[in-house]
């Protein structure tokens, strides 16, 4: 949900509308859920899940193969990986179909730039690779708005250069 | 004075314990933990962190929160809580009390399923069970409106014509969980527009000593204090209207008793509560491009029930769907969906009716089960009969 209200205020600021909700499952840590996002120019009304994706985020790789992570996305659809794989070995996995495999070592830059293992803010740049919907400049001025009020300046420059990494480094 | 801030992105419960906030009520009293929402928990942190002068007192039960609410409005004290699911239920005792005891607590109900099987997702069985326990009830459908019900509350709830506790409802996760846009009102514009507390008897007041809820025996005045209960809520109606009358002159966002979408024209109409009339609008949208002459009613206010406003936008109708998310074992059919009916008979409108069961404990309600419900009262329309007994919508195993 980190990275959902990210965009989600990314798409405040810039006069898009928006809805982010999780998909609440078992209450243990690790366990796999759900979470949709919606942007749009238009007021979005619409209170059910997703079910055509346009953009598919997959934080942990052990469920590529597991269960179908591009299920209902159409064959244009991008699906981001986060796995230290390139998009050919994260493809012998499952049949991705025609649709765009990118890949991006978030929770690794997480690690190296944050010093956790919160691969949300990395994903965020991925998707502003992936789709052109913000830019580099527009995600940094924002962390730097609303992270500096209740962070330091490390973790704040940390989560910066994480969104940088993942932008330069995101494959396919 | 700018009356509202800019637009933020919050979670439904953030979005409501902001109004309260900024609301800033004397005392509010609630279970800090599940089935309670992060609404208290959002408020607990204002209080920590000297955002608001309440006095927040933490209870060892719901059954306590709503206890220590009553003592507190008995005492004047501008009174607030939240609850959810279960927890409502084991308030139940105390919510009648704090009604006949005509004490205008404040509390957010966020809609989730009561057990079993285990289940704490979204349905409005928690809330609509206590439909008759004579509080007020305001159904929600978005994170702005939970805002702007919560900010509307106590002008409703106090008014000398009123004198009830009021609950504001919305769908658990899918609005509560949910980040969503908000427009705020700015913090002048909550105080001015909910005001001072009026003047009531009251427990400190020790010039004009005063009984409250006591024993009422066989020879008493319990009869007649429940005619003055259902005679508040009557009074109840106009009131409610009028302050969303007046919330439209500050923010410029008009509501209604019940919302009515396209009806001007309709042949067909889905009547429903919630979040569930956003996704019916989407639809609606697709199916007017067809041709097809769609229409949606939605219920804000619920208790009291405005019964001849609904038997008269439903009058020129050729057939209804009213879609419950909670159901009525036994009974003919979802609480709503009887609720139309008696109002229908009632007012001698006679139109095809059927009725919908939806989204039970958290089950997914998705555009094509509501496009499926349009095209039934098409058919109904066109002649077709409409089933008699309940439809499920997005049932498994069909």
């Amino acid at each position: 949900m980190t990275a959902a209200k990210m965009v989600a205020e990314l798409a405040v600021e810039r006069g898009k509308h928006f809805q982010a909700f999780p998909e609440y499952g078992p209450e243990r840590s690790g366990a796999p859920i759900v979470a949709f996002t919606r942007l749009s120019s238009e007021p979005i009304q619409i209170y059910s899940p997703i079910e055509h994706p346009n953009l598919v985020l997959v934080l942990d790789e052990t469920l590529v193969g597991t269960v179908d992570v591009t299920d209902g996305a159409p064959d244009d659809a991008i699906v981001i990986v986060n796995t230290t794989e390139s998009p050919e070995e994260i493809s012998a996995h499952m049949d991705f179909g025609s649709r765009r495999v990118m890949c991006v070592a978030a929770t690794k830059i997480a690690l190296d730039t944050i010093g956790k293992a919160i691969p949300n803010t990395p994903m965020v740049g991925a998707i502003a690779k992936a789709t052109g919907l913000f830019t580099l400049d527009e995600i940094e001025e924002h962390l730097r708005e609303s992270f500096g009020k209740k962070f330091s300046e490390k973790v704040v420059e940390g989560n910066v250069e994480a969104v940088r990494r993942a932008y330069k480094e995101v494959q396919g | 004075m700018a009356t509202t801030e800019k637009l933020m992105a919050v979670t439904g419960n953030q979005a409501v314990a902001m109004a309260m906030k900024q609301i800033d009520p004397d005392v509010v009293a609630a279970y800090p933990i599940t089935p309670q929402t992060d609404v208290v928990q959002s408020y607990s942190q204002y209080v920590a962190d000297g955002e608001v002068q309440t006095e927040f007192v933490t209870v060892e039960s719901e059954h306590s929160a709503m206890s220590a609410c009553i003592g507190s409005a008995a005492a004047g004290a501008r009174t607030m809580t939240a609850t959810s699911s279960a927890g409502f239920a084991l308030m139940w005792e105390v919510v009648y009390v704090a009604a006949s005891m005509r004490l205008p607590i404040v509390m957010t109900t966020v809609n989730r399923a009561l057990s079993g099987p285990i289940n704490i997702h979204c349905d409005h069985s928690d809330s609509m069970g206590g439909r008759d326990s004579g509080w007020i009830q305001i159904y929600n459908e978005d994170a702005q409106e939970a805002y702007d019900a919560t900010v509307m509350s106590f002008p409703i709830a106090e008014h000398p014509d009123v004198s009830l506790p009021l609950m504001n409802m919305y769908d658990g996760f899918i609005i509560s969980g949910a980040i969503g846009p908000l427009r705020p009102l700015s913090d002048a514009a909550v105080k001015d527009f909910i005001g001072e507390k009026p003047a009531v008897l009251n427990l400190l007041d020790s010039e004009h000593p005063v009984t409250f809820g006591p024993f009422d025996g066989l020879h008493g005045w319990y009869f007649e204090h429940k005619i003055a209960q259902n005679r508040a809520m009557e009074a109840a109606l106009p009131v409610i209207q009028e302050t969303y009358d007046r919330f439209a002159e500050v923010t410029g966002r008009q509501y209604q008793h019940l919302m009515c979408y396209d009806m001007e024209d309709a042949d067909v109409a889905i009547v429903v509560i919630g979040s569930a009339a956003g996704t019916a609008r989407t639809v609606m949208a697709k199916l007017k491009a067809e041709g097809l002459k769609v229409g949606l009613v939605k219920i804000r206010t619920f208790r009291p029930f405005p019964t001849a406003e609904i038997a008269r936008v439903l009058s020129g109708v050729k057939a209804v769907a009213v879609l419950d998310r909670a159901d009525s074992f036994g009974a003919m059919g979802g609480p709503l969906y009887l609720e139309i009916l008696a109002a229908l008979y009632h007012e001698g409108v006679h139109t095809k009716t059927v009725n919908c069961i939806y989204g039970l404990g958290g089950r997914d309600l998705y555009p094509q089960n509501i496009e499926d419900v349009f095209r039934m009262l098409a058919d109904a329309a066109g002649g077709a009969d409409l089933p008699q007994s309940r439809v499920y919508l997005n049932m498994k195993g069909e």
